[in-house]
């Protein structure tokens, strides 16, 4: 007699309206960060106008989406954003949103702590400048600290402070923790992932198989930390993280960019994995129930390489976003397999060179790498 | 995300009238259903139908146990009264 179905099992499968579902506003953005999922810089001309965006949230009111996590980009620098803001919150969609932080004044910190239904991401990525502004531009560390201050002072409440972890600052994180707790927030730390500007960055960026273990580790000795359902890659190591631990892409994950492309995931901004966009008929949700491509994505998946892994079912062959572009097959090892599975396959000939995003908003002449 | 809750003090009393916490919306999926509730920004997941149904009936009946009688009958309760429990530890039920 075949098991009983888990839950995974049954997520898996897909739902009926996603329950991450992401929202990129706009492809703008006041900062260049080196490892920018969205490769976000400059607006798209075909950006969605504050009456489509309205329908969307629409949408998820008839589907019975609860909350939505909007990003870009900077969300905060389209003008209609606190009109948005409203719109959903008012409709009963709790809105998650990630900022640089840059716009979050001591006036809009006040605007943001009268709104209900709301949580707040300020991005950091070192705990301190130097680190931190590597990532993400000079000038940004000083900005989230002053949101922080500014969010703290108009009494908004438990804001969170996302991080994504690097070779750089995973050794930082006893730091980030007494920085969330001097302001009481709570700390969000995510695993990067080769997507975007981080296609070019991820070899300088991405944590060594021993900083992965001193990092599951700590996660393991501070479970309150929220860590997004990202480091499922690591439960081959010992008793799993909390969460779905399962890649939800096109099953309980999805992303709506700004110009209305709905992607598998906020991680794969590439044409293997755009389903369909939200101008057309059916709306999202014609998307979400039936394109072909997250209809396929719901059918039982191959584990590949992967399948005579002891730890196949704790760590699902890991993410399928960092597989792709590091170019390795769907169907086996993560590049950062704990056992090093996926280093193996890097170093053979068998991986596809050069998968990179299909939409690149970076402005013309931001920083590159190379000269920072 | 998660399912579970903060441990109760007080056992959970099947013979008392409870509901659906009016700050929780659920979405039926064919697993069961999705629970958000809007006070504490958490997801909690419904493992079955059968679940969901006493939770939407809890309101008409007055004890937990005439809800889960009604519904899936009465040698069932051990089962239910535990999910109800867990529910309740999450903040998915209020008394009446
Ligand atoms: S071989 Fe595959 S399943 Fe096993 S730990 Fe590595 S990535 Fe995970
Ligand atoms: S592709 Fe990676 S980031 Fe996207 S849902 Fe799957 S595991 Fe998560």
């Amino acid at each position: 007699m075949p098991a009983e179905p888990t839950l995974r099992d049954r997520f898996k499968e897909g739902l009926d309206a996603p329950i991450c579902l992401t929202w990129e506003l706009t492809y703008a953005c006041n900062l260049a960060c080196i490892h920018c999922l969205s490769s976000s810089g400059r607006r798209d001309p075909r950006e969605l106008d504050t009456a489509e965006a309205k329908r969307i949230i629409d949408e998820m009111v008839e589907m019975s989406v609860f909350y939505v996590n909007i990003g870009g980009g900077e969300p905060m620098v389209r003008t209609d954003f606190f009109e948005l803001l409203e719109y959903a919150t008012e409709n009963n969609v709790g809105v998650k949103f990630s900022t640089n932080g840059t716009r979050i004044t001591r006036a809009n910190a006040e605007v943001l702590a009268a709104m209900g239904y709301l949580d707040i991401q300020i991005s950091l990525d070192g705990a301190d400048r130097v680190t931190n502004d590597a990532v993400r531009g000079e000038g940004s560390y000083d900005a989230a600290l002053g949101a922080m201050e500014h969010l703290s002072a108009a009494g908004f409440g438990p804001f969170k402070i996302s991080v994504v972890i690097t070779r750089q600052n995973v050794t930082q994180l006893d730091e980030f923790q007494a920085l969330a707790d001097r302001f009481g927030a709570e700390l969000r730390l995510t695993r990067l992932r080769p997507s975007g500007r981080g296609v070019d960055s991820w070899d300088l960026l991405h944590p060594t198989t021993a900083q992965q273990r001193d990092l599951y580790q700590w996660l393991m000795a501070h479970p309150m930390t929220l860590t997004g359902d990202s480091f499922f890659h690591l439960n081959a190591l010992g008793d799993p993280i909390d969460g779905l631990n399962l890649c939800g892409a096109g099953r309980v994950v999805c992303l709506i960019d700004p110009i209305g492309d709905v992607y598998a995931c906020p991680f794969v901004i590439h044409d293997q994995f755009l389903a369909g966009n939200v101008r057309n008929e059916g709306g999202f949700a014609q998307v979400w129930r039936h394109s072909p491509l997250f209809t396929e994505l719901r059918q039982p998946q191959s584990a590949g390489a992967c399948a005579s892994c002891g730890s196949y079912d704790a760590c699902q062959g890991g993410c399928m976003a960092a597989k792709f572009f590091t170019g390795l097959p769907l169907d086996g090892p993560d590049p950062e397999c704990v056992y090093g599975h996926g280093e193996t396959a890097l170093a053979s000939q068998k991986v596809v060179l050069g998968r990179r995003p299909s939409a690149d908003h970076s402005k013309p002449g931001a920083i590159s790498l190379a000269t920072r | 995300m998660t399912t579970s809750g903060v441990l109760a003090q007080e056992p959970f009393d099947a013979s008392a009238p409870w509901r659906l916490s009016p700050q929780v919306a659920l979405r039926d999926e064919a697993f069961g259903a999705l629970a958000y509730h809007y006070g504490n920004r958490r997801l909690i997941f419904l493992k079955s139908k059968e679940v969901l149904e006493v939770v939407r009936q809890l309101e008409h009946y007055d004890s937990a146990d005439a809800a889960i009688d009604a519904v899936v009958g009465e040698a069932r309760r051990p089962a239910y009264r535990r999910a109800l429990a867990s529910l309740e530890r999450s903040e998915v039920l209020v008394a009446r």
